[in-house]
């Protein structure tokens, strides 16, 4: 039997969440914000935010694909014209929640859902800027390295991660030339070499 | 089925109800108004949360 992943259904049954869901994405791409409990708030967030991924996409088989969730045709042209071309900077996070008090009534704790329209921050547009140019910086230096045979300092590397890995006849070849100067190394690989 | 084979003394129930005891609610200091509010919460009183305005969450006097 399929147990649900994220507790239990909402609603009575399988047919009665996905309609459920699709009620909700089509209020919050009609509305900006709703007001909703937290489980439906916390199930509706990975729904929408896909459902904008299509937007973004921007075609007709992405537009056919949120059709088949949202049904209303005005909603969905208002995803793929306005809110999408809000969220072309964002790599995810299209929604946020933040909790409130709870209901009065059954006290159940209340949340609302919105979608980040605001543009990305320019610090913060610069600060991914960097990052991922650093992240490159470190890829090329990682390949020239790779590509310099026998480096001391890739070596090292090496023999540690031997002491940590289990050990395989090859590595095992290698070791004993690289560790030479580590004395913890050989001690190590030593009971390794005396089991195989 | 299963059935209690005697009557649980008052003492029994009284002992065992002695343990559910209120908890007093968390809360912490609204940086923006100062008045007490939940964590992890937009404030009841001024519906602030992380720098951003909440109308929903905020709460008369008669609501809370």
């Amino acid at each position: 039997m399929p147990t649900p992943s994220k507790g239990p259904r909402l609603g009575g049954g399988p047919a009665h969440e996905r309609l459920l869901l699709a009620g909700l994405a089509t209020s919050l791409f009609e509305h900006d914000r709703i007001t909703t409990t937290e489980a439906k708030a916390k199930r509706l967030r990975p729904l929408a935010e896909r459902l904008v991924t299509f937007a973004k996409r921007g075609d007709l088989h992405a537009r056919r694909r949120v059709l088949t969730v949202v049904r209303d045709k005005s909603v969905v042209h208002r995803l793929f014209t306005e809110v999408a071309p809000d969220m072309a900077q964002r790599e995810g996070g299209y929604t946020r929640i933040v909790k409130i008090g709870p209901r009065k009534g059954d006290n159940a704790p209340m949340a609302v859902i919105e979608l980040v329209r605001e543009p990305l921050s320019a610090k913060k547009a610069t600060v991914k800027e960097a990052e991922s140019a650093t992240r490159r910086a470190a890829a090329d230096k990682k390949k020239a390295d790779e590509a310099k045979p026998a480096a001391a300092p890739a070596a090292e590397v090496e023999a540690t991660e031997v002491d940590d890995a289990t050990v395989t006849p090859a590595e095992v070849q290698d070791a004993p030339t690289q560790d030479a100067p580590v004395q913890d190394a050989e001690v190590d690989d030593a009971p390794a070499k005396a089991t195989d | 089925m299963a059935v209690p084979k005697r009557k649980t003394s008052r003492s029994n129930t009284r002992s065992r109800r002695a343990n559910w005891k209120a908890l007093p609610a968390v809360l912490t200091t609204c940086p923006r108004c100062s008045k007490p509010t939940p964590p992890h919460q937009a404030c009841p009183s001024c519906g602030m949360y992380k720098g951003r305005h909440f109308a929903e969450a905020e709460r008369t006097e008669h609501q809370a």
